[in-house]
């Protein structure tokens, strides 16, 4: 990449930092320059995040229709997965995909629900009906 | 308590970490390229069995942690290296280290990082900073990717070295041992082993998954992934390869400018033509793999559909792997 070429666009970026890159001179030498963003990527990274909202708005529906319950929410909520969230909680994947059923949800302990409470970094009311979380909607 | 440290800022955190922390022991020549390419950090691979986010699991570098490991071993530099299982045992071992005015890596997850903006924290928890002093029960943080220095509460600073889930840092601390001149024999011949072994990663390696040939094998995936998984998912693991190429960390075109750089700076140490040349062949595979980022971005913002197209960035793989292969063999033919 030539130093001319260093893309200087708009990202998510923008008021937090520049990025270094590296890019060559007329004389063919590597100096540092600092890119404010590319384009390119950075609708990679919408493409990314599109997905993530869609999989909110599905879990969301599903939930409220008692097809499974708030864990799945969170879970995408959170942009975690069954590996993740059972190494905060130090349940099994299995344990959880169980949990992800409405019936068996209802009927876990204090104890446990606080486990998840915990690793979604929310409250109890907000474990328990997801009408109580505000953040997807942000 | 702030120790006296320069920050100076990196195109990828791990490169970034190493050179602030060898400079600050008295290693003057170390830079941003040459601890790259000491640690042989140009790789690529792609797990085929593995996803994350829900995508393809695509690296570009090697496994995080060893630059730092292979730099300092090259150049004889002893190092010290905790993790621990207690929270209060890793803020006790911190606080002391910075008492005795000593900068540490920290390795941290980026999902609780609470001075990168909400787009770019995912749960990624090989992400390396630089902990530097401490002021009103504040760490002061050098990040290496970030232009300017900044600081982490205790809580956030705990909360991001006991991140969870793959490869979780589990407090991880890490920092050259003591203080250290080295002379530009030592450096030579840290360079020399260093593109020695990633001759061998990238072209020695079995399997094909790993090195040149996970480029091609790449390639062969892209042109099933339309028919296989769908143009939508497609187009998702297309963005998942664009971001893990050029992200903030990448220095852009998966790396390969740092190591084109890297080559330049080598050619100070060791005065032969060759590593010029090759340089400009890794200038040039950076360049293809911004290239194949235009078409796969034309595919995933829609304005590309056909089979045909994916056909097209799965040819700049094979070109790009071609390219790879040549720049190595001759790598590999230099006499030193």
């Amino acid at each position: 990449m030539k130093k001319t070429d260093v893309p200087q666009h708009k990202s998510s970026l923008n008021n937090v930092t520049k990025e270094l890159c590296y890019a060559v001179d007329e004389t063919g030498s590597y100096t540092k320059n600092l890119s404010t963003g590319w384009d390119i990527k950075a609708s990679a990274l919408n493409v990314a995040w599109k997905d993530i909202e869609n999989r909110i708005a599905h879990a969301k529906e599903k939930v409220l229709k008692g097809e499974a319950s708030p864990v799945l929410f969170y879970m995408e909520l959170k942009l975690m997965d069954f590996s993740i969230l059972s190494s905060y909680t130090g349940f099994f994947k299995w344990t959880i995909k169980r949990h992800l059923k409405p019936t068996v949800f209802n009927k876990l302990s204090h104890k446990k629900l606080k486990l998840y409470a915990d690793a979604f970094d929310i409250n109890m009311d907000e474990l328990k009906d997801i009408r109580f979380n505000g953040e997807d909607t942000k | 308590m702030k120790v006296d440290f320069k920050h100076i800022q990196a195109a990828h955190c791990e490169n970034g970490v190493t050179t602030n922390l060898l400079k600050h022991i008295g290693v003057d020549q170390i830079t941003e390229p040459l601890a790259f390419g000491i640690g042989s950090g140009l790789f690529y691979v792609y797990l085929p069995f593995l996803k994350i986010n829900n995508g393809p699991a695509i690296a570009f570098r090697t496994m995080p942690g060893l630059i730092f490991k292979r730099t300092c071993k090259a150049l004889d530099i002893p190092v010290v290296r905790k993790t621990f299982s207690s929270k209060e045992n890793a803020k006790k071992f911190l606080d002391a280290m910075i008492f005795k005015h000593q900068p540490v890596g920290c390795q941290v997850g980026v999902y609780h990082l609470s001075y990168f903006p909400k787009q770019y924290r995912f749960h990624f928890n090989a992400h390396n900073i630089i902990v530097y002093g401490k002021e009103n029960e504040s760490y002061l943080v050098s990040d290496p990717v970030m232009e300017n220095v900044t600081c982490l509460t205790e809580y956030e600073l705990e909360r991001v070295r006991f991140a969870k889930g793959a490869l979780a840092p589990k407090g991880q601390i890490y920092f050259p041992k003591e203080n250290t001149v080295v002379t530009d024999m030592q450096i030579s011949k840290a360079i020399r082993s260093g593109i020695n072994r990633n001759v061998r990663d990238m072209i020695r390696i079995p399997g094909p998954i790993a090195g040149v040939s996970g480029i091609k094998y790449t390639g062969n995936k892209i042109k099933k992934w339309r028919t296989k998984l769908g143009l939508e998912t497609a187009k998702l693991y297309l963005a998942q390869l664009v971001r893990m190429q050029e992200e903030i960390g990448t220095g852009g075109g998966g790396f390969r400018f740092i190591y084109a750089a890297f080559l330049q700076e080598a050619y100070r140490y060791i005065p032969n033509g060759q590593l010029l040349e090759i340089s400009t062949l890794f200038t040039q595979s950076g360049d293809m793999w911004r290239n194949s980022a235009v078409q796969a971005a034309g595919i995933y913002k829609g304005r590309l559909s056909e089979q045909n197209d994916f056909d097209i960035m799965a040819d700049y793989l094979f070109e790009i792997a071609e390219l790879e292969k040549k720049a190595f063999t001759e790598l590999s033919k230099i006499k030193w």
